[in-house]
């Protein structure tokens, strides 16, 4: 038609940005070993990982390492790396599931109340004297409680469905902020209430093994659907009557990416507490670098949301002589991004 | 390809008013049908309901005789394609991979598009002159391309049946004759399409079909050049207007002009 610039583009090269992604992820899980309180340089953090991962094959191989540097590294950091990796890149693939189902590139993980709803259930438990693996089950079933809500209100109403959504969860989200202002009045101010206000700043620090066994399953089941139906997210993106008119089944395939995305976003919240702006954030930047295609965005957000909380959370354990609880630091690092996408209109 | 309509009437709750009040007529292929009438007399219910979006209607939708009830959404889309108007997207895909998502019905629900796939769609946007846009944004492309964009996705889609909502809005005049004359060229093709428009010069110009629709009602259905009258359209849409024939190389065809020659307000009235 009219001559235009845009005419006989050239794509990037997406596959050596994913592959610089990638190595980029890999030099922060090492950096993750070696910073902290206790001093354990990369080299032996490697040694030690490639030891035990030989020992796993061949029992002749036996660590003759020095226990406090094995303890750190397998028992502390390797956990809390793992579940930095997961959370990070729950949260942003739920984020980025969520922007294309939306239309919205300004929506986040916990728009339909996940986030309220764990925090609530969270509360709850602390309130009840529960132990910690009572508190993330309670803060899991309560971010799909909040989300359930959430989708039923929408289902009953009328009118369009996803603006009947986001209005359905600001709903629930208030409705269940107000039950947690309610159990922080009621609550004992010398031990419960710092507990609850602790857990909602969201913090990586009490990673465990048993906190990655509990959340890597759950992870998966949301993750591998939406690894599947990555295309068809680009489908809903277009709107209601456009999906629909390309035959696809809107109501359904919308639900698919709720449960996913909700089942992504509880399983985060429920073993680290509120952890905000990285599911929003990132997906931007994967659209930026990588285009709006979701079968890149997907697995890009994976990867780079992966690799931001981990970094965040060694800033986290060494920015101060007490650890800052990394869900602040999400918000000052992802408060002025906000901004900036507010400001651009949040295309790109 | 045929679609018949007949007798449809819908209102959206049941108190309120009969948005679309009876409407009949039929369509083949090849038919370039145009639907005018002001703003808000239902064209676009009426699209709605032939595309399977609006079910709780009463009287019947055929397509090549079969009830459109009976068809879930994949097989209407293999019959209907639906051209929006072109808007400026929230998220900002490739032209390729935008024209891809036409090809959804053909596509298994965790499959994604093949090599097979992007020759088609290559091959539809080179058809309407665009497939040197493939890499481009949606978002940084003209009105007219992404009106062609869209048409490239229909396209791919296989359906023969092409419903279009205004797609000359919010184009610039060169861009809205070079829309209308590749939509022209589509229904010479073969495909039965069906569009709504606010220009009776285009309903001269390119359509031979048109549909006049007030207040939910059909009130002319007939070839546009003898049917589509100077009264007609004044009576539609409440202005005075002058159709006359205009001769030119290619023929004779009508135009269409609106007439003011009284300033004041209630002139009409």
């Amino acid at each position: 038609m009219t001559d235009n610039s845009a005419d006989d583009r050239k794509l990037p090269n997406y596959k050596l940005r994913f592959l610089i992604l990638l190595i980029l992820t890999v030099i922060c899980i090492f950096v993750s070993f070696a910073v902290g309180r206790f001093s354990l340089d990369i080299s032996t953090a490697a040694a030690l990982m490639y030891v035990k991962i030989v020992s796993m094959f061949d029992p002749h191989v036996v660590l003759a390492q020095n226990y406090a540097d094995y303890s750190v590294l397998f028992n502390i950091r390797l956990p809390r790396v793992i579940a930095a990796l997961l959370v990070g890149a729950a949260l942003s693939v739920a984020g980025a599931a969520y922007q294309g189902m939306f239309q919205n590139p300004l929506v986040s993980p916990d728009i339909l109340g996940a986030s309220a709803g764990a925090g609530f259930g969270a509360a709850v438990a602390i309130l009840l004297g529960l132990g910690s693996t009572d508190i993330m089950i309670f803060a899991f079933f309560g971010g799909l409680a909040a989300v359930g809500g959430a989708y039923g209100v929408s289902l009953l109403s009328k009118g369009p469905s996803t603006l009947s959504m986001v209005l359905a969860g600001i709903l629930v989200s208030s409705l269940f902020s107000a039950g947690l202002s309610y159990i922080k009045l009621v609550a004992d101010t010398t031990n419960e209430l710092p507990a609850i206000t602790y857990w909602l700043m969201g913090s990586l620090a009490s990673m465990t093994w048993m906190h990655v066994i509990y959340v890597l399953p759950i992870i998966l089941i949301g993750l591998i659907p939406l690894f599947l139906l990555k295309w068809r997210i680009n489908i809903l993106t277009l709107g209601e009557d456009e999906a629909r008119s390309l035959g696809v089944n809107t109501g359904l395939l919308r639900l698919a990416v709720i449960v996913c995305a909700t089942l992504l976003t509880a399983a985060s919240v429920s073993i680290t507490g509120v952890i905000g702006w990285v599911g929003l954030v990132i997906p931007h930047f994967a659209r930026m670098a990588f285009g709006c295609d979701y079968r890149r965005i997907i697995p890009v957000s994976v990867v780079m949301g992966a690799c931001f909380l981990l970094a965040v959370d060694d800033c986290a354990r060494t920015m101060a002589t007490i650890e800052v609880p990394i869900g602040i630091l999400t918000a000052f690092l992802g408060a002025p991004i906000f901004a900036y996408l507010l400001i651009t209109g949040g295309r790109h | 390809m045929s679609l018949d309509v007949s007798n449809l009437s819908f209102s959206y709750t049941k108190e309120s008013r009969l948005v679309l009040n009876g409407v009949s007529f039929s369509a083949k292929s090849g038919d370039l049908l145009a639907v005018l009438g002001p703003n808000g007399v239902g064209k676009s219910t009426l699209f709605r309901c032939i595309l399977g979006f609006l079910t709780n209607y009463s009287g019947q939708i055929q397509l090549n005789g079969i009830d459109l009830k009976k068809l879930d959404s994949r097989s209407i889309a293999r019959m209907v394609a639906y051209i929006p108007q072109s808007t400026y997207p929230v998220f900002n895909f490739a032209v390729l991979d935008l024209v891809l998502m036409g090809m959804t019905n053909q596509i298994r629900l965790l499959g994604e598009p093949k090599a097979e796939h992007v020759e088609k769609a290559l091959k539809a946007m080179k058809s309407l002159g665009i497939d040197k846009l493939k890499n481009a944004g949606y978002a940084e492309i003209s009105g007219g391309e992404r009106q062609l964009a869209l048409i490239a996705r229909a396209l791919v889609q296989d359906a023969k049946i092409l419903i279009m909502d205004e797609p000359t809005a919010n184009l610039d005049y060169g861009n809205q004759i070079r829309v209308m004359r590749r939509i022209r060229k589509l229904a010479d093709a073969g495909y039965l399409i069906i569009l709504s428009t606010h220009n009776p010069e285009h309903a001269f110009l390119y359509a031979n079909r048109v549909l006049v629709i007030k207040d939910g009602c059909v009130i002319a259905d007939g070839i546009p050049s003898a049917d589509l009258t100077a009264e007609l359209i004044g009576t539609v849409y409440g202005v005075k207007v002058h159709v006359d024939d205009y001769q030119n190389i290619a023929g004779v065809h009508k135009i269409c002009v609106p007439v003011d020659t009284d300033y004041s307000d209630n002139a009409d009235d």
